[in-house]
């Protein structure tokens, strides 16, 4: 079994024409993701959107230097993942591929496991 | 000496058509692909000498398979450390007298699984399905060496971190999967029947291998429609060879080949496989193509070519599988069929489609049915444009005779 994060990925511009029934709709689909898969999943969150994000960095001189926003400006931003465990990426797939992602899509990436 | 020749030849020869097999069988021990390499490999080296000594074996993929497993088996007895496997882990004694299907089946999925690029399918499943070497595989795909190498390290490297299973899918996810794999043997056989780059038109080794896969897949699927049609487009396409290269290196169009030098029996041959692709309702995309490319093996000569059932083909072909440039062969078989007026409206309305835009061949099409209805200035602005798209030398310089023949 091999731990895999899933991350939810969504174009801003079609989050921003998004009314507040799609929201809600989301909500109850990812309820329902939550449920149907319950035995596969290890965690999982929304995160509030990137205008609320902070990021940090050092520059040459090794001083930290903190700035307002993601760390890269993207067309899609990340806006949540869940933690699954699955046998290989085809169960993988099959989990994340029900993962409600209306604004975009998910990425599939395996936990590194260090021996 | 003659000896040793026999042995040199039982190996070259086993590398051709056993190394698929070894492989895959031996993969089913390790779990891990470049484990498996280096066994097949070191197994393939005591053969020169064992074969040298004891004489080459009646069956010497069941030697290879049973000498690499063995191998296998124990170097992970020994191995210090965890292999991560990608799989359960069978490491039964049994010697193998059978070859296991099955395996070589699992190891084409698992090569030409989605999740990697199609460029890397296509690397692993020449070099882990028909053992090229990775110098062959660069050469083939006319980059260096290195970049092979480092394209296959990448390939095995996702397979085992993101964990593809080494297995053939279940029957759900099988459609899509199959369609995965057809493509990837076809982009094979695409690429050495027309070679994009080079200087070469046909590059044999590619088509050989093609072929070699396509055979493979028919037999362990030999229920499966598109997997029969594969095989006979490759066949019945490939029969053409020896008439499409002059001997001085030029190309021959369809309309002018030597039609005594195509490969009749291998017409026949694909012609039945055709038949029966076309038996599984309803056709899909490589049972038309066949079909397609059946109707003109069977025209005795190019004036002969039922172009209308050609065009009939095509009309299917654009249903089940609409792409571009389904739409521009259709174009052309409408040119011959209909005239060259109706080919160039349509071929008009393609030069929109920004999938199209580097195609050299709608540019070259287009040349053809301008030059035909004698618009020359109009005909070399196109075949002008052909050039400056068309990469492969063979090409290039038939369209630059035809553009130098408008130039008077």
């Amino acid at each position: 079994m091999t731990e895999y994060l899933v991350l939810i990925y969504d174009d801003k511009a079609k989050m921003a024409t998004a009314g507040p029934e799609t929201f809600n709709t989301l909500m109850r689909e990812h309820d329902e993701f939550g449920k149907s898969n319950a035995t596969s999943l290890r965690g999982g969150n929304a995160l509030e959107m990137t205008i609320s994000a902070t990021s940090l960095r050092r520059d040459t001189n090794g001083k930290l230097v903190v700035t307002d926003g993601p760390f890269a400006e993207t067309k899609e931003i990340l806006g949540g993942y869940y933690v699954i465990e699955a046998s290989d990426l085809d169960a993988a797939i099959a989990i994340a591929s029900q993962v409600p992602a209306p604004f975009g899509g998910v990425e599939v990436r395996p936990i590194r496991v260090f021996d | 000496m003659s000896a040793r020749v026999g042995v040199d030849e039982a190996i070259a020869d086993a590398y051709r058509r056993e190394w698929g097999y070894v492989l895959a069988a031996t993969l089913r021990v390790t779990g891990d692909i470049d484990l498996a390499e280096e066994c097949v490999q070191d197994a393939f080296g005591r053969a020169v000498s064992a074969w040298s000594a004891r004489g080459v074996p009646d069956r010497p993929g069941a030697w290879l398979t049973t000498v690499a497993r063995r191998r296998a088996i124990d170097v992970l007895r020994h191995a210090a450390s965890e292999v991560r496997a990608i799989s359960k882990v069978d490491d039964s004694d049994e010697v193998i007298i059978e070859r296991v299907s099955d395996d070589r089946l699992r190891l084409i999925f698992t090569c030409c699984h989605p999740a990697l690029t199609i460029e890397t399918q296509v690397a692993l499943a020449l070099r882990l399905l028909c053992g090229l070497s990775t110098e062959e595989v660069a050469r083939a795909f006319l980059v260096s060496e290195s970049t092979m190498a480092a394209r296959l390290t990448r390939g095995k490297k996702k397979i085992r971190e993101a964990h593809i299973p080494y297995r053939v899918p279940p029957d759900v996810d099988l459609p899509i999967r199959l369609e995965a794999v057809l493509s990837a043997i076809h982009l094979v056989f695409t690429t050495g029947h027309t070679a994009p780059m080079g200087t070469e038109l046909v590059r044999g080794d590619l088509v050989d291998s093609a072929l070699h896969l396509a055979q493979m897949l028919h037999e362990l699927l030999p229920d499966d429609g598109e997997a029969t049609g594969l095989l006979a487009l490759i066949i019945v396409t490939d029969a053409r060879r020896d008439a499409r290269v002059g001997d001085d290196g030029t190309m021959t169009l369809l309309s002018e080949q030597d039609r005594s030098r195509w490969d009749q029996d291998a017409i026949a041959r694909g012609s039945a496989l055709v038949k029966e692709a076309l038996s599984q309702a309803p056709p899909g995309r490589f049972a038309l193509m066949a079909a397609i490319a059946a109707v003109h093996a069977e025209a005795p000569s190019w004036p002969e070519t039922d172009w209308a059932e050609i065009l009939g083909l095509y009309d299917v072909l654009m249903r089940v599988w609409p792409s571009p440039v389904v739409a521009l062969n259709r174009a052309v078989a409408m040119g011959f069929a209909e005239g060259p007026e109706a080919a160039l409206t349509l071929l008009e309305e393609l030069r929109g489609d920004p999938r199209l835009t580097s195609y050299a061949y709608l540019a070259s099409a287009r040349a053809d049915f301008l030059r035909r209805l004698g618009r020359r200035s109009e005909a070399r602005d196109a075949y002008r444009e052909a050039l400056a798209l068309q990469t492969n030398e063979v090409e290039r310089t038939y369209l630059d005779r035809r553009l130098r023949e408008l130039v008077d």
